[in-house]
């Protein structure tokens, strides 16, 4: 079973070729069923793997499969070979899991556009890029998948590429993600240097050794982090995502919620004893990049209006809380919140995409309200969604949120505070939105003539194959919480799954204050949670506070737009600047040459009058003469 | 040691194979002239098959190479102007296979795919003398030789430019024959002083490289005089910054034919030049030199790519790519390992594919709306989703993403370089994110968008246009998921260059720290 792990990323590809080949003779819904069966084939071998894994000893669960030498040249030995273990199958399960759902849903909300079958072409291809990038045995088969997953954001962020702001917006990713990816490229090329692989046994086997040097780790660690700044959308690389909702919801949901964008939080993990024998501080980095990203996007996601928009920064809020949960050793919290993450951002995801699609495209929740009437199944879900995310115990994010902080707490007090913070105004956000959407008054009469319904326009709930995604993702949120509960270690599932992998680079916090605190922190939590959806509602419910919603928040601090603006200004020029100096220094220069020539010396005085063809004749008869005199020679001899 | 000066070892065949290779395109070429005009169907048969049978014996030389074999397969060698020691030697090794098989696929597509719309004979003609020296460049083993063959090569081109050009055809193929001359005469200077100096160490005179390279040692500061004469020729041909600026008047006005046998082969020249005759025969040299080098191609990659961010020409665009690329290459080979070298060899192949077809994408947009102005094109995936999904896959090609040929041969170069120069390749590498800044924005603006009237028309991809385009992107895939056949047949003669350098010079770039075994084994479990 374990040997079939390469079925696990070939069941998609596969999927992608047929659609390739007959996507237009299959068309709607049949390219979109193909599609979603080739990714349940791929969650059925996952579950597969992983039964196999657990009935092995901890020490064993660890199996590598090499379809065949990929790039060997010189000392560099680099394998197309896949890796099954804790991590790369937790990553695998989660990924085909939410993956065949998302497909399943996207059935329902792409009918009837006239690109249906193209959509689910992308969409398995990702999927296939995201399973390299998960199982992939070493950096490279990882960078593979991680560009892989980037070229297919930039598909499928553009897929509506007749609207100007998608096409940007597809753009934009891209090459945002690549300032990332160089990142990546330099921590491969100091890990072959210091390791001579490529392969991750070998790095981590060198960092936990001893082998790797502190200098040379750090440096590693950094670089990747880079990367993961870029694919998983941190401080300062974070702009894109935002942008990224111009995408189809169902990507929205599946590549920019709940895997691609996790996938620089698993890079760390995969590393963690490099990042375990770094520098102390270069972890105090990722903690505080982190938890201020988490800060800085749910400070944004206060003031959004569009449905979509606040789940975006919140999704970058919540990578912040992982990658605070990556630098403060976490590494248990940081996948576990992944996981559960995934769950719900999806849920709300999914659910904001039922929204949209019985609003008929209406983006804005000021237009939206009251729509739990009309909508009964996707309200319940997003409430459930709404409660995982904002922290409220027994929900799935509560738990992991907490362990987070427990961690955070042991590594510094201040990162807890901000974090709290955050947390505090994740519930506030979140019931906004739940209140805009779904309570209060029905704003969407009011714009009914917009959308030329004339009078008639009503919001309506979604059909059943977007539904069922949606109830199967609440169930997960609100138990997803079981994987890791915080009570005795008998209740750590996930942690002891996944030991073998981050047993070097897991901190231990066990002695600590925050430890021996446990629950009181757990209470601390709850509280705060409450008192942000207590908050939200005084607000925006009862109106009794009024809102603040300061311009500047709204704008994203005017981040976005100082780069911009630096991009279309001063760059635009540097770039300018570097062409005409080519046309007019270097190939001025030339030509000056060429006229100084031809002023002085004559020798050039012809060329304008056709003395250079004569000349090119004469060169190439006399080369032929030549080589015909030779040949006859040649013969002779 | 013992293999670098057996040469004539390897593979061989009943027939020379090589001097075959040279001479089909060349008959044919003399029978494409000969042929009747008013039967331009038969011209065009003639100059298809002999481009074809070309081909054809490329990939039968591509069979029969012996992989394991670092030097010279294939080899005849036969006495020309005896008293100079001039002769005719011909050999094939990794370095050069792959340009040779190139070479040998690209003309019969290029005859296939690009029509010159007037005076097809003497096109055709021009073609193929053009690929006869092409062929014989790559397969010399003979300095003057190759001097006679790399000469040759500007006669055609010229003539194509200047003849099946555009608006600026006279000035662009002035200025490349000009330009390339001035070069060439440092080269022939360089060639005929190294085979007198070689004669003090050889007893006799002789222009064979097998021999000098064996026999002859120059001092010190001679073999950099001899170098830089060689190295000035090949820089312009690369074209290495910052002589680069006849490229973007060259292939702008080239016929579209032209501008995919430039991007594709001639600027190997360059490269192959450099590691042939610069690197293999001068070794101290070009060691001495090495940061020149390096310091110009990475300038040569920013600038590039700079540059090519703000063309408003599309075909101007992917040829200050292509000054980019080239960059890598000679990065790699500059760098003295055998990852880089390598990586280098395969990137050459790889830029002659994904910029070949980028090329005849461009020339097909400009068949179809009479303009290659970016700002004239808008909308064109919405009415040719297929033209755009070709132009999509070669694209990415280019950008250098994992999976495909481009990411290979630009990633072995630059891992390669890092340990033996580093701060340059954390600059280089800035390049891989800027090649997807100039190509994503030409590519949105072109594609992305609503089409307005002048461009609702455009006409999707023929079945002729995409038979010509399925082995470019058949071999971007192929080489992006499988380039160990490839790399297994040039690591061996990339070695023997490393090798001979350190024994000339000493010099063995500093490799990475290998661990113990420990982990491989535990791994097999």
């Amino acid at each position: 079973m374990l040997d079939l792990i390469w079925l696990i990323p070939a069941l998609p590809l596969l999927g992608f070729v047929l659609i390739f080949l007959f996507g237009r003779i299959l068309g709607e819904p049949k390219a979109g069923i193909l599609a979603t069966l080739m990714v349940g084939g791929s969650f059925a071998v996952s579950v597969g793997v992983f039964f196999e894994l657990l009935s092995k000893n901890t020490e064993e669960r660890r199996h590598i499969f090499t379809a065949f030498s990929w790039v060997p040249i010189g000392s560099l030995k680099v394998d197309l070979a896949f890796l099954a273990d804790p991590l790369s199958i937790t990553m695998a399960l989660f990924v085909t899991g939410i993956g065949s759902l998302i497909h399943l849903y996207a059935i329902g909300y792409m009918h009837g556009d006239p690109k249906f079958s193209k959509f689910f072409l992308y969409l398995n291809l990702f999927v296939f890029s995201m399973l390299m990038l998960v199982l992939g045995e070493n950096l490279l088969v990882t960078f593979l998948g991680w560009e892989g997953v980037g070229t297919c954001s930039y598909f499928l962020i553009s897929f509506w590429h007749t609207r100007e702001s998608a096409a940007t917006a597809g753009k934009k990713a891209f090459v945002t993600n690549r300032v990332g990816d160089w990142g990546v490229m330099m921590a491969m090329f100091l890990a072959f240097g210091a390791t001579g692989t490529l392969s991750y046994g070998g790095i981590n086997h060198a960092a936990e050794s001893g082998a790797l040097s502190a200098v040379t780790a750090t440096a590693i660690a950094l670089m990747l982090f880079i990367g993961a700044c870029g694919k998983s959308a941190q401080l300062p690389l974070y702009i894109w995502l935002p942008d990224a909702m111009e995408g189809p919801t169902p990507v929205s949901a599946l590549i920019h919620a709940a895997t691609m964008v996790t996938a620089g939080v698993f890079l760390m993990t995969r590393v963690n004893p490099v990042l375990a024998v770094a520098y102390g501080w270069a972890p105090t980095i990722i903690a505080i990049v982190g938890v201020s990203t988490a800060l800085f996007a749910a400070t944004i996601a206060v003031t959004q209006t569009d449905i979509k928009k606040v789940l975006a920064y919140s999704t970058v809020s919540q990578l912040g809380f992982m990658f605070l949960a990556v630098g403060s050793g976490a590494y248990v919290a940081a996948i576990f919140h992944m996981v559960t993450h995934a769950f719900f951002k999806a849920l709300l995801f999914l659910g904001s995409g039922s929204v949209i699609h019985g609003m008929h495209h209406e983006q804005d929740m000021r237009k939206m309200g009251a729509l739990r009437i009309l909508m009964p199944v996707t309200a319940m879900t997003f409430i459930i969604g709404w409660l995982a995310i904002a922290g409220v115990p027994p929900f799935a994010g509560f738990w992991s949120k907490d362990e987070i902080l427990l961690f955070a707490f042991a590594k510094s007090p201040i990162l807890y505070v901000v974090g709290m913070i955050t947390a505090l105004l994740t519930a506030y956000y979140m019931t906004r939105q739940v209140i805009m959407v779904f309570f209060g008054e029905a704003r969407w009469n009011d714009h009914s003539e917009e959308h030329g319904a004339h009078g008639d326009f009503k919001p309506h709930e979604s059909p059943k194959i977007m539904l069922a995604p949606l109830v199967v993702l609440a169930g997960l949120s609100v138990v997803g919480g079981v994987m890791q509960l915080p009570f005795s270690s008998k209740t750590h599932f996930l942690e002891k799954w996944l030991e073998p992998v981050i047993e070097f680079g897991e901190a231990d916090i066990h002695k600590t204050w925050a430890y021996e605190n446990k629950y009181l922190l757990l209470g601390v939590a709850v509280i705060v949670a409450l008192t942000g959806i207590a908050l939200s509602v005084l607000v925006y419910s009862k109106k009794k506070i009024a809102a603040i919603e300061p311009d500047i928040m709204a704008q994203g601090w005017f981040y976005d737009r100082a780069i911009s603006n630096f991009m279309g200004g001063p760059g635009r020029k540097a770039f300018e600047g570097v062409a005409w100096a080519d046309s007019t220094i270097v190939d001025g220069a030339v030509n000056g040459v060429g006229k100084v020539v031809q002023q002085s010396g004559g020798f050039l005085r012809k060329s304008q009058n056709g003395s250079v063809r004569s000349y090119a004749a004469a060169v190439g008869l006399g080369v032929v003469a030549l080589l015909l005199w030779f040949f006859v020679r040649g013969v002779m001899l | 040691m013992i293999s670098i000066f057996a040469s004539e070892t390897g593979a061989t065949l009943p027939f020379p194979i090589l001097t075959a290779l040279i001479l089909v395109p060349l008959v044919g070429s003399l029978l494409t002239l000969a042929s009747s005009q008013r039967r331009p169907e038969i011209t065009k048969l003639i100059a298809l098959l002999s481009s074809v049978l070309t081909g054809a014996l490329g990939l039968w030389m591509l069979a029969s190479f012996d992989t394991g074999e670092a030097s010279y397969q294939f080899a005849s060698k036969h006495q020309w102007i005896s008293s100079w020691g001039i002769g005719w030697h011909v050999g094939v090794d990794g370095i050069s296979l792959f340009l040779v098989v190139l070479t040998g696929i690209l003309f019969p597509l290029v005859i296939v795919g690009c029509d010159p719309h007037h005076d097809e004979k003497r096109y055709l003609a021009w073609i193929l003398l053009l690929e006869a020296g092409v062929m014989g460049s790559f397969l010399s083993l003979d300095l003057f030789l190759f001097f006679l063959f790399f000469e040759i090569v500007l006669v055609p081109m010229y003539f194509l430019i200047g003849g099946w050009g555009y608006d600026q055809r006279i000035y662009a193929a002035t200025k490349f024959f000009l330009y390339t001359m001035v070069g060439s005469a440092f080269m022939l200077v360089g060639i005929v002083t190294t085979a007198l100096l070689a004669k003090k160490d050889l007893g006799h005179i002789s222009f064979d490289l097998v021999e000098i390279a064996q026999g002859a040692n120059f001092a010190a500061s001679t073999g950099r005089w001899l170098f830089f004469a060689f190295a000035i020729a090949f820089a312009v041909k690369v074209p290495l910054f910052p002589l680069h600026t006849w490229l973007p008047d060259a292939h702008t006005q080239a016929p579209t034919g032209g501008s995919v046998i430039l991007a594709g082969v001639l600027l190997k020249l360059g490269t192959y030049g450099l590691l042939r005759f610069g690197v293999y025969l001068f070794p101290e040299a070009a060691l001495w030199s090495r940061e020149i080098f390096l310091t110009l191609a990475v300038i040569g990659i920013i600038w590039g790519a700079v540059a090519a961010t703000m063309q408003k020409d599309l075909k101007r665009l992917v040829a200050y790519s292509s000054v980019a690329h080239l960059g890598f290459i000679v990065l790699g080979t500059f760098a003295f390992t055998s990852e880089a070298v390598g990586g280098g060899v395969m990137q050459m192949i790889n830029h002659g594919v994904s910029t070949g077809a980028l090329f005849l994408l461009v020339g097909m947009i400009y068949e179809r709306r009479h303009t290659r102005l970016i700002s004239e094109l808008k909308g064109l995936q919405k009415v040719a989703p297929i033209f755009a999904a070709a132009f999509m896959v070669v694209m990415l090609s280019s950008i250098g993403v994992p999976g495909l040929n481009g990411f290979v041969g630009e990633f072995l170069i630059l891992i390669g370089t890092f340990n033996t120069a580093r701060w340059w390749v954390v600059v280089a590498a800035t390049g891989v994110i800027l090649a997807a800044l100039y190509l994503l924005w030409a590519y949105q603006r072109v594609f992305h968008g609503e089409p307005d009237e002048a461009n609702s028309s455009f006409q999707e991809l023929r079945l002729r246009e995409g038979l010509v385009l399925l082995p470019f992107i058949g071999l971007i895939i192929f080489c992006g998921v499988y380039p160990k056949p490839m790399l297994d047949r040039i690591e061996p003669s990339v070695k023997l260059i490393l090798e001979r350098v350190e024994e000339k010079t000493g010099y063995l770039a500093p490799a990475p720290v290998l661990l113990e075994e420990e982990h491989g084994q535990e791994e097999e479990g």
